[in-house]
């Protein structure tokens, strides 16, 4: 059997090839998921990447990948229909100083292991100069009933569950605030799957 | 619940803390990764294929009015899975620097000329076979400020996504007998030899193309679902 290939960083110099339209080469993704024409509650997330020594990351990308407002997965292994085929649940954010921002949906709970049900989440991938590999993590909403019975929340120490809530901001209503940790106090939570 | 995916390939990937590599230090998390299930929101992902590519992104020489200044090469291979059966219809982007080393990135200060012809982006999705193809110039080495006297070898980066949140992989080809090797903290950040040598293309007269381009061949394997062969629809 052929062996993995491994990973390498995407460096500093990523956006020539994954968010190129400040080269003059046709853009692919873009940090709206949904257009205001797509069924939900439509959301802004904005959030900044911290390193290890409190600075703001302003050369990494961020990729999210997420479910409908039904909590239905545009892909063959959840199969069931989604309300809008324009729906594809992916978004991607070069970050600069100011952080990143993704325009989208609430998504809705989707199905978890043994019959459960997952409290509405976004997957998050970062990719930056210094880090070999994916980090990913998930944004939950604050406040949501659902994250007491989340089967991935109930595997994170508690004291740490907070560094995957997104909070609403006071003054912009339908604005989340996600940041990002990698290092250091309250580090936020990274998974392995 | 039983993983889809097979975890035990992880282990070829670098550690997230790579001491030699600077940036590392303030960005590999300090905390051990939590340990989660692989549940619809992992095993699904995002599907891009032949529908967002345009052919000629496939090609880096002929993005400009004139041709990139370099030592023209084709660089071609399969997308597979870690049971080796083939990755079809995944989109795969590059980026590199020219020639003279230099990317046109905007951070990018090495005193080494920019190529007007030259932009060192490409896309392109597999075919049923899983193989893709590129046209484009070799890259050169360049310096950077990672150690006294760091150069990294010539290299591609290549962004994968495979069929699933799991299988995505960003990574770098790079170029066989590189003398850069011994001393690039990124390459020897993969710490077992035979993983490195997997990410070196090698050079093949078959697909050198006469009074052409020359011709490297390099297969990226994916993680792999542990679903049966037969079921690609799952895979």
């Amino acid at each position: 059997m052929p062996e993995r290939t491994p990973s390498q960083t995407v460096g500093p110099f990523l956006h020539i090839g994954l968010v190129p339209a400040g080269y003059a080469f046709r853009e692919v993704f873009s940090a709206t998921v949904a257009d205001p024409g797509i069924a939900g509650t439509h959301i802004r997330i904005e959030g900044r990447i911290f390193d290890g020594e409190g600075n703001v990351a302003p050369d990494a990308m961020v990729e999210i990948w997420q479910a409908d407002h039904q909590g239905r997965y545009a892909h063959s292994a959840d199969g069931r229909p989604l309300t809008s085929n324009s729906f594809r649940g992916f978004g991607r954010c070069a970050t600069d100083k100011g952080g990143f921002a993704f325009d989208t949906i609430r998504p809705g709970g989707v199905p978890g292991p043994n019959g459960s049900t997952q409290a509405p989440h976004i997957n998050v991938g970062i990719f930056s100069r210094g880090l070999l590999k994916r980090l990913f993590t998930r944004l939950y909403f604050a406040g949501d009933p659902a994250n007491a019975a989340d089967p991935i929340l109930a595997l994170v120490p508690a004291d740490r569950r907070d560094t995957l809530m997104a909070k609403p901001d006071p003054a912009k209503p339908g604005l989340l605030r996600f940041d990002i940790r990698l290092q250091g106090k309250d580090e936020t939570v990274f998974f392995d799957a | 619940m039983q993983d889809t995916y097979s975890r035990a390939g992880n282990a070829a990937d670098p550690a997230y803390l790579s001491p030699d590599y600077m940036s590392t230090r303030a960005r590999a998390p300090k905390q051990p990764l939590v340990i989660i299930p692989q549940t619809l929101s992992e095993t699904t992902g995002p599907v891009y294929g032949h529908a967002d590519v345009r052919p000629e992104e496939a090609d880096l020489t002929t993005q400009h009015a004139g041709e990139p200044l370099g030592e023209r090469i084709i660089v071609k291979g399969r997308v597979l899975d870690e049971r080796g059966r083939p990755v079809p219809n995944t989109l795969v982007e590059i980026w590199q620097c020219n020639a003279a080393g230099r990317y046109i990135h905007v951070v990018d200060q090495h005193p080494a000329p920019l190529d007007p012809n030259f932009t060192g982006a490409g896309r392109v999705a597999t075919d049923a076979s899983g193989h893709y193809q590129f046209t484009t110039i070799k890259p050169g080495a360049y310096p950077w400020r990672n150690h006294p006297n760091a150069w990294r070898p010539a290299h591609i980066h290549f962004s994968l996504f495979g069929p699933s949140f799991l299988t995505r992989l960003v990574t770098q080809m790079y170029f066989p007998g590189d003398p850069l090797f011994p001393f690039d903290p990124l390459f020897n950040s993969v710490t077992d030899e035979k993983a490195r040598q997997r990410m070196v293309c090698r050079f093949d007269l078959e697909t050198t193309k006469p009074e052409w381009a020359l011709g490297y061949v390099w297969d990226i394997v994916l993680r792999g679902s542990n679903a049966t062969p037969t079921d690609p629809d799952h895979a």
